[in-house]
């Protein structure tokens, strides 16, 4: 939908970059970028745990094939990379793997579908909640200026969604820390490496804690930059008009990489900081 | 775009999800996985098994045709054996059989004429008796020179 009317192109890029929140200040939530996460994260559970309770050891259908080859290929990137035996990885590897990669394929809808359906309902259920300015505008911009219409469907270009994430990952990276070298040894690790002298430890724990807290930063940074950057290209591209059709086009096939790549270098990360975490170096 | 609650949200949901993909989805999956990966392997197993056993089968079954092979030539070698043995005692039992026949034909032939002979040899003494009786009839007694009659027969 091209900006015309009322709503300028500087609004219409707000509209798409801003989400449906309630609360304020640091406890605001983005319910359209959580509850998407929330929805398509419960998607993959649900629909995984049909498969692994209906899974027969026999001949497969098709839909548990697939489902087997993506626990299988995550499977083989644990078993290559983390050596030791641990039931936790695998899963948390498939769930992120998963996760992402549901999220960022939701960026492939085109960026007008879901927030004009959802302004459409919230004209039909909520007319009140349309602010005063807008009662003057046609049809389709009340529908853009409801604020149910604020609904971001791409979860992962909300840079909370990819920190989140991030953030539990960073918490396990501390536990198997933890878990495989004890508080001392995590401690000693902490602050006496690189450098083996009682002198130096307070130079040791600076460098070593802006490596630990620099994972996680740079894990969800990475996720929601990339995914975010090609968000913004996505709304240019639909600010064009009717000749946004090829464009989105070519840019949706180039864009499925990317989803696909971060989807699997944030799980192939996380992997290889867990194994770091849980092997002495 | 600030940083805000959801932030802890997000990392809420990523505890349950995780805990629930660990508690409910992984496990079955991978127990099927690696339950039909140990049937496949099971299976591929016996079938090299079985081609193993197939492969022996073959060699026995070539071994026990031979044997038969060998047992039939010597039978039916024996049996030659036993025919030629039979028809060349057959032949010799038959031989003698003929040569015992023969010599009896002959032996009989021989009494035959034996008998023939006495009985000419009387009979050509009656008839010299006789006919020395009917020249001699009138002067000579046939009691008185029946020794000589006699020695007579004894020549011929």
């Amino acid at each position: 939908m091209a900006a015309n009317g009322n709503i300028t192109v500087q609004g219409y890029i707000n509209h798409h970059l801003n989400d449906m929140t309630v609360g304020e200040g640091f406890w605001a939530i983005n319910l359209g970028a959580l509850g998407w996460s929330i929805i398509l994260g419960s998607l993959f559970v649900i629909s995984f745990a049909l498969v692994g309770r209906k899974a027969t050891t026999g001949v497969p259908g098709k839909f548990q094939c697939f489902v087997e080859m993506i626990v299988e290929f995550v499977s083989g990137s644990v078993r290559e990379t983390f050596h030791s035996k641990d039931r936790l990885i695998a899963p948390v590897a498939l769930t992120i793997f998963m996760w992402i990669f549901l999220m960022n394929l939701m960026k492939l809808v085109p960026v007008d579908w879901f927030p004009t359906i959802a302004g459409f309902f919230g004209l039909l259920f909520n007319s009140s909640a349309l602010p005063e300015y807008a009662q003057n505008y046609s049809y389709l911009e009340q529908i853009m200026s409801h604020p149910w219409s604020y609904l971001k469907v791409a979860p992962t270009t909300d840079i909370n969604i990819a920190m989140g994430l991030a953030l539990g990952v960073f918490v396990l990276i501390l536990g198997y820390s933890i878990r495989y070298k004890g508080v001392g040894g995590f401690a000693k690790e902490l602050s006496l490496t690189p450098f083996n002298h009682w002198s130096l430890i307070p130079f040791n724990l600076v460098l070593e804690l802006v490596q630990l807290i620099s994972k996680p930063v740079s894990l969800g940074l990475r996720l929601f930059g990339n995914l975010y950057a090609g968000e913004v290209i996505f709304i240019l591209i639909a600010l064009v008009g009717l000749g946004q059709l090829p464009l989105h086009f070519a840019w949706a096939v180039f864009h499925i990489m990317v989803i696909l790549l971060q989807a699997f270098i944030f799980m192939m990360l996380t992997i290889v900081y867990l194994s770091m975490a849980a092997e002495d170096h | 775009m600030d940083i805000n609650a959801t932030l802890i949200g997000q990392s809420i949901a990523m505890v349950v999800f995780v805990w629930f993909t660990m508690k409910f989805v992984w496990p079955p999956l991978n127990n099927a996985i690696e339950e039909r990966q140990k049937r496949i392997a099971d299976g591929l197993a016996a079938s090299e098994r079985a081609e193993k056993d197939l492969e022996k089968a073959h060699e026995q079954v070539a071994a026990e045709l031979n044997k038969a092979k060998a047992d039939a030539a010597e039978i039916i070698e024996q049996a030659r054996k036993r025919a030629t043995k039979l028809v060349d005692d057959e032949t010799q039992r038959g031989q003698e059989e003929r040569e015992k026949i023969i010599a009896s034909g002959h032996a009989e032939i021989e009494a035959e004429r034996n008998r023939a002979r006495e009985e000419l040899r009387k009979q050509v003494a009656i008839l010299a008796i006789a006919g020395a009786e009917k020249i001699i009839q009138r002067e000579v007694d046939a009691a008185k020179q029946s020794d000589i009659v006699d020695k007579l027969v004894a020549e011929l």
